[in-house]
């Protein structure tokens, strides 16, 4: 299996939608093979069209608020004493995480396809919101798919997706958090995908799904590119790129622009849930060496029993809280481009206590997975090395959990 | 010989009325009750199509999920539903059977050994919801060598060309997916609608079985009569959902609702 230079990823599946020959693909009902082409030739199409190109640039620049943040930690490179250590704070995006940038490309793509209504799948609420915030923009109407676990514990956002106007509709199967609340998505597209418009959360889903939002998030990239030459004058010899890993989208958009470097001058490292130290459920199938399987539409490493259900899994952060991984991260660990691990509940939950004590900024459940691992490989790398965290949401939703597990001095602030 | 599923709608033509497909998911509300419930509706089942129980199902709707939440946390195994089928085909040989499902139980038994089980089981066809055309090429090829009949899915939605490509392309008998919903929805398209599409997917080759399912219970399916097979799932799972929540026999119930359903179609 070989990474192609010169081609962006996204658009190195086979005819089939298959990266690497295997990850990936288009695994859906007879019913959608229609909507499903017809959104590839939309896409393809308008990936190339200048004017498409430049009105998306404009709400990316004018409405998400380009370029997010990119700032040294000094606070913490002085505490850690390895690495420089410096955040990419994509959580200044409007709505407070990098979601935005696929909310607004799908709802583009709806207009232009006549589409009225808009349906999407949420975990930790960000992409529900964000959603619910590009569909007001644009005159769409609104249905969120959320788990009943999810909307308990990330009342913050699911009180934002009400107040744009979206509809927030309940799961109650299976495990109640972000893999049903994905099935009931689609579920709901196959009854209505010929007036309604499907938002995959994150780089997973049917091929398509998986190229869109890849191409929406590596808007992160591009500016981080211009921001490292700005800050050293050209890419650091020694960079490493944290992100954490959840379907993939943010830790996929935060690579992709560096993706032709060699890994030796630009390492990417994904970090994937660990769950609760004490459990052995996990999100983390890259790490923990799950079987390729079929979820949601794609072939992918995914956690399940030997007889191919699908795994339930633990986590803190809801939004990590998933059982399979982006076919594009499946490329990436097999091609070995980039590196998974995976950090546990309780290293986030320290991670977030050490970032919020020595800096000016609180990263949701899900960086503050990253956060751990580059924090403790920092300190043993050399001082040119650059270490860059994308601190891909705010903590704002986190409030009630981190108020259970840390106490109220970890919220009051917000 | 042939495939006993041919035989079936010859049978059924015979008699001038449609088969009777019915779905039930294998494993609810136990291994040994699913028997007992395809051997209480064999006598009135044309073919009986045996649920694969998943636990992410995104083309089912709610009866039909929670079927089969129910056999998996049974503990319901792939193997236990081979048994099934090699059990039912020593009470009933030649009534043909049908395994529904999606694709990652097969990719992870092995495609392969999938099939060798079914052959030595008594499987006779396979409906695979999310292998659709041509990604079920391969998949369907070997089939054919097993003498397995492959069940090409079709839609609204699916195009005249593909309608052609899929049909050019199949076995003997292939299922219409009535409208635009997962299984369990209301019929919110007139028969005399889902008629007019079955009779343009029928004009491509009179010869293929084309059975419509989704949607259909005993309300409507006495309007639907002109097909060669008409499919009934949901109702049947939300019988079972029914009687054991009021504490009835599941099995005698289902067998009086099927009774019902081959009554309106003769
Ligand atoms: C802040 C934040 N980070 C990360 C994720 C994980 O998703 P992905 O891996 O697609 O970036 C989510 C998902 O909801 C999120 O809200």
């Amino acid at each position: 299996m070989k990474l192609k230079k010169g081609v962006p990823v996204i658009d190195q599946g086979n005819s089939l939608g298959f990266w690497g020959g295997k990850f990936g693909g288009n695994f859906v009902p007879e019913t959608l093979k229609k909507p499903i082409e017809d959104l590839e030739i939309l896409f393809n199409k308008l990936k190339k069209d200048k004017k498409f190109i430049t009105e998306r640039d404009k709400y990316f620049k004018n409405w998400v608020g380009a370029p997010t943040r990119f700032i040294k930690l000094e606070n913490l490179t002085n505490h850690i004493g390895g690495a420089q250590i410096w955040s990419k704070v994509v959580s200044d995006a409007n709505g407070g995480a990098h979601k935005i940038y696929n909310a607004t490309v799908h709802c583009l793509l709806a207009k232009r396809s006549g589409k009225k209504i808009i349906c999407g799948d949420t975990g930790a609420g960000y992409a529900g919101k964000m959603l619910s915030m590009a569909a007001k923009k644009f005159g769409l109407k609104c249905k969120i798919f959320m788990g009943a676990k999810d909307i308990a514990r990330q009342q913050p956002n699911v009180k934002a997706m009400k107040k744009n106007g979206a509809e927030v509709i309940p799961v109650y199967s299976g495990s109640q958090t972000l893999v049903d609340a994905v099935s009931e998505c689609m579920r709901f597209w196959v009854a209505n995908c010929d007036t309604t418009a499907m938002c995959v959360g994150s780089t997973v889903g049917p091929a398509v799904f998986v190229r869109i939002c890849g191409w929406s998030t590596s808007q992160i990239s591009r500016e981080l590119k211009v921001q490292l030459i700005y800050e050293f004058g050209s890419i650091p010899k020694k960079l490493k790129l944290y992100n954490c890993v959840g379907g993939g989208s943010s830790s996929f958009g935060f690579w992709n622009e560096f993706m032709d470097y060699d890994k030796k001058q630009v390492e990417f490292i994904g970090v994937e849930a660990g769950g609760p130290k004490k459990s052995k459920k996990h999100a983390a199938p890259l790490t923990y060496g799950s079987k390729i399987g079929i979820l949601h539409g794609a072939a992918q490493y995914v956690n399940q029993n030997s007889d191919g259900q699908i795994e339930e899994t633990e986590s803190i952060s809801a939004g990590l809280d998933y059982p399979g991984i982006s076919p594009l991260h499946c490329f990436l660990k097999d091609t070995k481009r980039a590196r998974y691990t995976a950090a546990s509940d309780e290293e986030a939950l320290n991670a977030y206590k050490l970032v919020t004590k020595f800096e000016d900024l609180r990263p949701s459940l899900e960086p503050s997975h990253a956060f751990f691992v580059a924090l403790k490989e920092a300190k043993k790398l050399s001082k040119d090395t650059v270490v860059v965290i994308n601190s891909c949401g705010d903590a704002y939703k986190d409030r009630g959990i981190l108020e259970q597990r840390l106490g109220k001095k970890y919220v009051k602030s917000n | 010989m042939s495939n006993p599923i041919s035989v079936a709608f010859k049978k059924a033509r015979a008699e001038n009325r449609p088969a009777l497909l019915t779905y039930t998911v294998a494993g609810d509300s136990s291994k040994k009750q699913s028997l007992n419930i395809l051997k209480a509706i064999s006598k009135n089942a044309d073919i009986l199509e045996l649920g694969v129980p998943h636990n992410t199902p995104v083309a089912d709707g709610s009866q039909i999920q929670t079927s089969a939440y129910r056999a998996i946390k049974k503990g319901i195994k792939i193997n236990d539903i081979f048994r099934i089928v090699r059990d039912f085909k020593k009470f009933d040989k030649n009534k043909p059977i049908i395994l529904m499902g999606y694709y990652n139980m097969i990719f992870q038994y092995g495609a392969n050994n999938f099939l060798n089980k079914c052959k030595t089981s008594g499987v006779n066809g396979l409906i695979v919801v999310d292998l659709p055309w041509p990604e079920n090429k391969d998949f369907a090829k070997k089939c054919k060598k097993k003498s397995i009949y492959f069940i090409q899915l079709l839609s609204p939605t699916t195009t005249s060309k593909r309608l052609k490509e899929i049909i050019q392309n199949s076995h003997p008998m292939n299922y219409f997916i009535s409208m635009l919903s997962t299984t369990g929805g209301k019929l919110k398209v007139s028969p005399l609608e889902i008629l007019k599409n079955y009779n343009r997917i029928k004009k491509i080759n009179p010869k293929k079985e084309i059975v419509i399912g989704f949607g259909i219970t005993d309300k409507t399916i006495g309007k639907l009569k002109s097909a060669d097979g008409l499919v009934v799932g949901s109702a049947i799972c939300k019988e079972i959902t029914r009687s054991l929540n009021s504490r009835q026999n599941p099995v005698t119930n289902v067998g009086k609702l099927v009774r019902k359903l081959k009554n309106r179609i003769k």
